[in-house]
């Protein structure tokens, strides 16, 4: 099935054999690793710009604006000029603030999100690592940002970021629980945790429409969860504008600031590819069952599209999210967590297991 | 400044862990600086500091004649620039007992109302901003330019109007100010369920706003909380109704009553008066009589010796205005009574207890304008 699609395997390896003709093979591994390298730190800049832009754009239109619109046709480079001035800005050096521990958190949050992409899977093929342990692996290295985000709040000497820090440990610490139990709802009906296997599974049907109306269940706590998770609003408490100026990274300037703004908009990326793939197929194009002739058709579509497409489509509802919400309160936003998802998360764990043990998914 | 002088600035204990709110913060809307001791989360008490913005206008007006004082006004609650002029003209129609032309009378009830539904418009966007939900921000001023518009076209200022003048207004109103009015009117009609479907109904907003910020009709009258504020706690002080000026004697309007005393109460209270005002404005608009814009005045006003007092009910309570005369073409002594002076210090009694979240909620509910505190 899907033999058709356009395997990135094949240009992988066709620049592999080609190294190897070049250079011993030491060289060619480490070749490799700079030239996978480059690509992440690419495609990390070219998506977290983008990203901006599109939520830019997006709140817009929401609020009845236009949007930028005077940099460049239909303001394109907006957030590159924005970048450039980041770039410029003074570091300003915060009185009594920790200089080790507070040069050092931006990085620790910007490594985390940058970490969780070498797992993921853009296209077939197209994956850096192919851990095993994919889901498991992107959720640990995508909740140590909570360490950055509390250094960065301890270090700061400022009591608005100490008390935004701890509104996010608290915060992270809890929703990582009800991320992890819906990611492992797909991970009993698939029965691993290798993200390539996950995607391979849903080649008759994305899981959010075989898992019935618990996988479905499943998505919605995801979404509430890793929102909550990446400090977007309505859970944007640890920066919480109208109440801690801007939180844990009150203090921050220029590009050290940059590096959380970059990381928090990459988080949303990773988070929403990473639900892409575990619910919606990730780059599987759209099958139904034994539909021969749609799903042949369907696969003429490049793989890497839907893969964004259907990556894009989460990361508008987590923004639509954010520009419609009043934002909770921090004993609401654990009442959530504590009362209502994990509960909610865990019957239906044992609802999956039941449904895996008698066979009725598809 | 040394330790030693920071630690004596402080009140309270040394363990306590004291934040500033402002002077420079996103939602006290203006240099307010609430001093907020926390124990975690909540809120133990909080001490407001005000002085900022003063600007000392109690004592330039005794420097200044009476048509001056005027725009100096403005300069107090600006988003209720109008009221405000309105208080000092009537306080001086009232000693030199000249009888404003009806037409003005009906012109200036309008522009009180429109110029009460732009303060609540505003108040409505700031509230939400406050809240976490920004496009409310948007949605509010999108309504507002109308009025804005209007106010333009008629007297050339949108903010700080000036428009008023002992005896009368300073010029006629804009031949459009009627059809503008009543564009404005179907306009709102149709845009403002939008506010409801948008916040109102939202559960995360009555969540933060139900039950938040309680504060008893006592603690109300004995603050002297009025205004919008003061109605959500059920206490009837508006002044339209107990005192009329203008035409209010004239025109069908409730006073807004909610019995709620919490945020959300408050919040109700300003939505109903919205609906109120264009109500009013509808009874009024059409029935503006034609006449002089001013009644006859001499070039210089000289007030008779003696005291003088007048209040109106602005977009945020009642705002009351007192003058000392010895006959002078100055005052020997004026003094404003502005709602928001009253309205900020309740804050210590009905926020302590509460997150620091939602002391920044019962901020925005009591509306407040700092330059109109500090004066």
């Amino acid at each position: 099935m899907s033999s058709n699609i356009y395997d990135f395997s094949k240009l992988t390896g066709s620049v592999h054999a080609w190294l190897s003709g070049l250079m011993s093979s030491g060289w060619v591994t480490f070749t490799e690793l700079v030239l996978v390298g480059l690509v992440f730190l690419l495609l990390y800049a070219l998506l977290g710009l983008f990203l901006v832009y599109l939520e830019r754009k997006v709140c817009a239109i929401i609020q009845n604006r236009i949007g930028p619109n005077r940099v460049g046709k239909w303001g394109i480079i907006q957030t590159i000029a924005d970048l450039v001035k980041l770039l410029l800005k003074e570091l300003i050096p915060i009185r009594k603030s920790d200089p080790l521990l507070f040069n050092l958190a931006p990085f620790i949050v910007i490594i985390c999100s940058f970490l969780a992409m070498a797992a993921l899977p853009y296209a077939k093929g197209l994956q850096a690592i192919d851990f095993n342990i994919g889901v498991f692996y992107v959720m640990a290295v995508s909740s140590l940002s909570v360490v950055g985000i509390l250094i960065a709040g301890w270090s700061s000497n400022s009591k608005y970021s100490l008390i935004g820090a701890m509104r996010s440990g608290a915060q992270i610490v809890s929703y990582e629980l009800s991320v992890g139990l819906s990611l492992l709802a797909i991970v009993v009906f698939t029965g691993s945790m290798q993200l390539s296997t996950i995607v391979e599974s849903q080649a008759n049907g994305w899981w959010i429409f075989k898992g019935h109306i618990p996988a479905f269940i499943s998505f919605v706590i995801f979404l509430i969860a890793s929102t909550a998770e990446i400090n977007r609003g309505p859970f944007d408490l640890a920066e919480a504008e109208s109440e801690l100026t801007a939180g844990f990274h009150t203090e921050y300037s220029g590009i050290k600031f940059a590096f959380f703004f970059l990381a928090e908009y990459m988080n949303m990326f990773i988070v929403s590819a990473l639900g892409a793939t575990v619910f919606l197929g990730g780059w599987m194009p759209f099958h139904i069952g034994n539909w021969e002739g749609f799903n042949h058709i369907m696969d003429f579509i490049p793989s890497a599209v839907w893969f964004f497409t259907k990556t894009f489509f989460i990361i508008l509802i987590i923004m639509w999210f954010k520009w419609t919400f009043p934002r909770l309160r921090i004993d609401q936003l654990l009442t959530l967590e504590w009362k209502y998802l994990l509960p909610i998360s865990l019957f239906n764990i044992v609802l999956i297991a039941f449904i895996v043990l008698m066979g009725w998914h598809f | 400044m040394s330790e030693e002088i920071i630690q004596d600035v402080i009140i309270g204990e040394s363990e306590d862990y004291i934040i500033n709110l402002g002077p420079q913060h996103p939602s006290t809307h203006g240099v307010l600086r609430l001093e907020v001791c926390l124990k975690g989360e909540t809120v133990k008490y909080l001490n407001p500091h005000v002085g900022y913005i003063h600007r000392g206008i109690e004592k330039m007006c005794e420097a200044i004649t009476y048509q001056q004082i005027i725009h100096l006004t403005d300069r107090m609650d600006y988003l209720s620039a109008h009221m405000n002029n309105e208080a000092v003209c009537m306080v001086v129609e009232d000693a030199l007992q000249v009888e404003v032309p009806e037409r003005v009378k009906y012109i200036r009830t309008i522009l009180d109302e429109l110029n009460r539904l732009a303060s609540h418009q505003l108040w409505w966007c700031a509230f939400g901003m406050d809240l976490g939900a920004l496009t409310t921000f948007f949605y509010g001023l999108r309504d507002r330019e109308h009025i804005l518009d209007i106010f333009e076209e008629s007297f050339g200022s949108r903010l700080l109007h000036s428009f008023n003048t002992p005896g009368g207004l300073m010029h006629d109103v804009h031949p459009n100010f009627q059809k503008r009015i009543k564009d404005f009117i179907k306009y709102f009609r149709e845009k403002l369920p939008e506010y409801d479907q948008l916040l109102t109904g939202n559960i995360i907003f009555q969540n933060r706003a139900k039950g938040i910020g309680y504060m008893s009709k006592e603690t109300a009258i004995g603050y002297g909380v009025t205004g919008p504020s003061g109605r959500g706690s059920n206490f009837s002080c508006d002044i339209r109704k107990i005192a009329p000026y203008g035409v209010y004697d004239k025109v069908q309007f409730n006073e807004i009553l909610e019995t709620g005393c919490d945020t959300f109460a408050r919040y109700k209270v300003r939505m109903a008066e919205m609906w109120e005002s264009l109500s009013i404005l509808e009874q009024l608009v059409d029935n503006i009589p034609e006449g002089d814009f001013t009644a006859k005045m001499k070039p210089v006003v000289k007030l008779p010796a003696g005291e003088y007092f007048r209040r109106v009910e602005t977009a945020r309570g009642e705002l009351a205005v007192y003058v000392v005369s010895d006959g002078n073409k100055n005052p020997y002594r004026m003094r404003f009574r502005t709602p928001n002076f009253s309205n900020l210090f309740v804050m210590n009694e009905i926020a302590s207890g509460y997150k620091i979240a939602d002391l920044i909620a019962i901020s925005g509910s009591l509306d407040l304008v700092i330059p109109d505190i500090d004066r």
